[in-house]
């Protein structure tokens, strides 16, 4: 009996073929980093800035900035103890390096181990994904900071920082 | 039965009208007055200050309308790009209602603004511009 492997090869190739589509479709989401959902975290951490996601930087670092918020880059954003207490157990519990977040392995490589950064936007990751972003457009006046990140990742906010 | 409805409609306003008296923005406002020692507060002052340039604060920020902008029924923007509620109550009002948020935000605004805390006669005039806008 000759074994008809015609089939199977084409069978094959549209296996193959849908692997790659799926996941091309599942890298979609690789820039997707955890919005917070605490409201006293989105309240204290959001109305100057995006409530960055706690997942972009390691437990070491939000413990760090947590201490010295009357310095907190420029501004005295000093706020009671109990409200500063609740706010950095909720970004250790969820940082970057607490587990279970898949994106934040990739942008926080090349961050020495006891290291604890303080800006997003000086991660090495950070700086090489953004490494073709112009001059003219970081100093738009749409834009002026790189804490802005809405002002190209309009979905920012819902944590998805997809082109 | 028209003047059961006369009279609960003059009581609604009753209640109404002592909420708006005793509201959280006014016991506020007696506050700032307890504390000034204030003959009374201006909304001229009020709107003088919040258009005013400053030198002591830091620098990117001379001005209340910096970030709030010059429109107070506008939203403003900070500098790194958040939104921001219009000031005036009109346009916003559900705002000044949480006297720990407006003394709150008076304290860092104030000090990076003007370089230092403002006094309770400042943030009477400024409250009483905001609340009239």
């Amino acid at each position: 009996m000759r074994i008809p492997y015609r089939p199977f090869a084409i069978g094959l190739v549209a296996l193959a073929f849908s692997a790659i589509v799926f996941d091309r479709a599942q890298a979609g989401d690789r820039h997707f980093f955890a919005p917070v959902t605490d409201p006293v975290v989105k309240e204290e951490c959001g109305s100057c800035h995006l409530a960055f996601a706690p997942a972009m930087l390691p437990a070491r670092s939000w413990q760090r900035m947590m201490g010295e918020l009357d310095k907190h880059f420029g501004d005295n954003a000093s706020i009671d103890a109990a409200t500063a207490g609740k706010i950095t157990r909720y970004l250790v519990a969820n940082a970057g390096d607490a587990g279970g977040q898949r994106y934040s392995r990739k942008l926080l490589k090349g961050v020495a181990a006891g290291a604890a950064p303080q800006r997003i936007t000086e991660l090495p990751k950070w700086v090489s994904e953004h490494r073709k972003v112009p001059d003219w457009e970081w100093r738009h006046k749409d834009v002026r900071t790189r804490a802005n990140c809405v002002a190209c990742h309009t979905a920012a906010e819902q944590g998805d920082y997809d082109e | 039965m028209k003047n059961m409805l006369v009279v609960t409609a003059g009581i609604v306003a009753m209640i109404l009208s002592t909420a708006t008296l005793a509201g959280p923005r006014e016991d506020l406002l007696a506050q700032y007055a307890a504390a000034a020692k204030s003959a009374g507060f201006s909304a001229v002052r009020g709107q003088a200050l919040h258009m005013q340039n400053f030198s002591a604060g830091k620098p990117d920020t001379p001005s209340c309308t910096t970030c709030h902008g010059k429109d107070t029924r506008g939203v403003g923007r900070t500098l790194a790009g958040k939104t921001v509620e219009p000031v005036a109550v009109s346009a916003a009002p559900t705002r000044y209602t949480d006297p720990a948020k407006v003394e709150k935000w008076f304290k860092r605004n104030c000090t990076e603004v003007l370089g230092r805390e403002c006094t309770p006669q400042e943030k009477g005039d400024w409250l009483t511009f905001v609340i009239g806008q």
